[in-house]
């Protein structure tokens, strides 16, 4: 077995008064692709800082590659890749010399240097656009050359910070592709999203976070799992009684109130428990208002641990976040 | 520990941009040009030269030679007052995060963009050194050819340790500042007391005592000092004013500069060491 890569402990963050991360721990191990999962301002973005020595250290330890982020934050510099949430690029450099540049101000040796130049501009497919300046390439290719620039110094973990945010479906897909790739040739991956479908596809483990907490922890199938076979949202005019009623039904797990409705999880095959969770539900005249049944998704999840969804505030609109970037 | 090579690369990065933005480029290697053909022609041609007292066996210098000097002198004042804007745009829209998150110590953004902005400078002035002598800037009048030579280098290490002073004073404010339009105040409230209480310009003899207090604080008065000095010799009049300078007097020139170099240095070195961009 492969050991932890990275190793957290207490980490506590505040701005101010905001308690942005608070008393978390988890750990990485190596060769795994990891992921944050919550929504915008979860203090997803403020633990990756912390650990890409981006930001102090207020209390805790967080240890990667086996440096203390604390004591000897030059160590995990060298040893990590970052690609930054925001676009992080010079406009006006081109490809090649975006990548040659990091090479340069990571010192690594110029032999090194341009052959990995070339290994990832095919791996990320954009030797046509070698010597076309940055500000050319569309977002998809821009994501492309930044994941490229984090691999450039051959880091053991590649830390991602929305890595789709804000682009179509097809390039998401790609960009998949190429987490994936990079993943199987042994780069571990931290990776931090706001987006249910990237965690699940991607992940070999998440931990969903929700105001600065660790909510749930685990694989995809593992927290999904823990909602049972399936699940119904029933809406009633009275969901007072009707949680009472829905509890007696043998197949019913769990039943919770939600700001809006009831959240039942079921043992068995939902479709042979709705009928009769209904119709004891009616039996009692209880009007129902609405009902859904669905496989649990992470969505579920999140929805189950903290009563609301996961909302995307800028990505949704599908345009990219605004430049200006500052935290 | 050896001192790595990573400020070459940022050197690298400014010199690409120098060359690539062709309009900055052009603007900034002919607006200094078009000052001295302006300025310089139309001030001249104001001035009656019959009017201004000479000192019988002392070399006149006219207006067009003096300003030239006070030209060079401003030119390097604003490339490289202007020149850290760039690491604002970096921090803003650009790389400064890649930088700040790579292993390189920041102190190395410091020399790179220094050594810009003192490559800009020394460009820029050999440029108007070269256009003035077109126009008839008599500069080294009378100079052997390895006076000459001599002369050349003084200005070029005059214009190097000033160049380097205001390129970290505007590096160390482009990492404080979060706005652009903040920067571009604190610029416009430096440039003008530096150009107009300096002797660039014009003689600070008639000022009244506040303002040559003022002007002997001021570092582009050392530099203006340093350039006429190799320029035009040690004892000159212009505009009616008689020009002694010693070798003594231009040593504590350049040591001035020193000293303002090296307190902008520290000054850029904290900025840099403090900055978080996050």
């Amino acid at each position: 077995m492969k050991g932890n890569i990275i190793e957290v402990e207490g980490l506590t963050h505040s701005f101010g008064d905001f308690k942005a991360v608070d008393d978390i721990s988890f750990t990485v191990e190596e060769g795994e692709i990891f992921s944050f999962l919550g929504p915008n301002g979860a203090g997803k973005s403020t633990t990756i800082n912390v650990l890409t020595t981006q930001l102090a250290c207020q209390k805790g330890t967080a240890k990667v590659c086996g440096f203390d982020v604390k004591k000897n934050p030059h160590e995990v510099k060298k040893s990590i890749g970052i690609v930054f949430q925001d676009e992080v690029l010079d406009r006006d450099l081109t490809v090649k010399e975006t990548l040659e540049f990091h090479g340069r101000i990571y010192s690594m040796p110029r032999d090194q240097r341009l052959a990995r130049e070339k290994e990832l501009i095919d791996l990320v497919e954009l030797g046509e656009k070698v010597n076309e300046r940055t500000k050319n390439l569309s977002g998809g290719m821009k994501r492309r050359l930044e994941i490229a620039r984090g691999l450039m110094t051959r880091p053991r973990v590649l830390f991602l910070d929305e890595p789709t945010i804000g682009l179509d479906p097809q390039t998401r897909l790609r960009i998949w592709d190429y987490i994936k790739g990079v993943n199987e040739e042994g780069t571990t991956i931290f990776l931090t999203t706001h987006y249910m479908d990237e965690a699940d596809r991607l992940s070999d483990r998440i931990e969903i976070i929700d105001h600065g907490k660790i909510i749930a922890s685990g694989t995809a199938d593992s927290l999904k799992n823990t909602l049972g076979k399936d699940m119904i949202y029933l809406e009633t005019k009275d969901d007072e009684r009707a949680l009472v009623i829905a509890k007696g039904v043998p197949e019913v797990t769990q039943a919770k109130r939600m700001p809006k409705g009831l959240e039942l999880i079921l043992s068995s095959d939902g479709s042979r428990v709705m009928p009769s969770v209904l119709r004891s539900v009616q039996d009692e005249g209880i009007e129902i208002l609405s009902v859904k049944m669905k496989k649990p998704s992470l969505d579920d999840v999140f929805v189950h641990y903290t009563g609301r969804e996961i909302r995307d505030g800028p990505a949704e609109t599908g345009l990219p976040k605004p430049r200006m970037g500052r935290r | 520990m050896s001192m790595g090579k990573e400020f070459l690369t940022i050197y690298w990065r400014e010199m690409i941009r120098f060359v690539r933005f062709k309009g900055q480029l052009f603007a900034a290697l002919v607006q200094p040009a078009l000052w001295l053909l302006l300025f310089g022609v139309a001030m001249s041609s104001n001035l009656d030269s019959s009017m201004i007292p000479t000192i019988p066996g002392v070399v006149s210098v006219d207006y067009l030679t003096f300003m030239a000097a006070g030209v060079m002198a401003m030119t390097a004042l604003f490339t490289c007052l202007f020149g850290g804007m760039g690491l604002l745009f970096d921090k803003n829209w650009g790389i400064m995060k890649e930088m700040l998150a790579s292993p390189m110590r920041s102190y190395h953004i410091q020399l790179g963009v220094g050594l810009g902005g003192v490559t800009k400078s020394l460009i820029q002035v050999g440029l108007i050194m070269g256009f003035g002598l077109v126009l008839g800037v008599e500069f080294f009048s009378g100079f052997s050819a390895s006076e000459t030579l001599w002369a050349v280098l003084g200005i070029l290490a005059f214009v190097t340790v000033f160049s380097a002073g205001f390129i970290f004073l505007s590096a160390g404010m482009a990492m404080r500042v979060e706005s652009m339009e903040s920067v571009q105040a604190i610029m416009m409230l430096l440039t003008m007391p530096l150009m107009f209480s300096s002797n660039a310009l014009y003689s600070t003899a008639s000022f009244p005592g506040w303002l040559q207090a003022i002007s002997n604080v001021n570092p582009l008065t050392y530099f203006v000092n340093g350039i006429r000095y190799f320029a035009l010799g040690s004892d000159f009049t212009a505009l009616g004013t008689h020009y002694q300078y010693t070798e003594g007097d231009i040593l504590s020139s350049f040591v001035v500069l020193l000293a303002f170099t090296g307190l902008t240095f520290v000054f850029a070195w904290h900025s840099f060491k403090t900055a978080k961009v996050t």
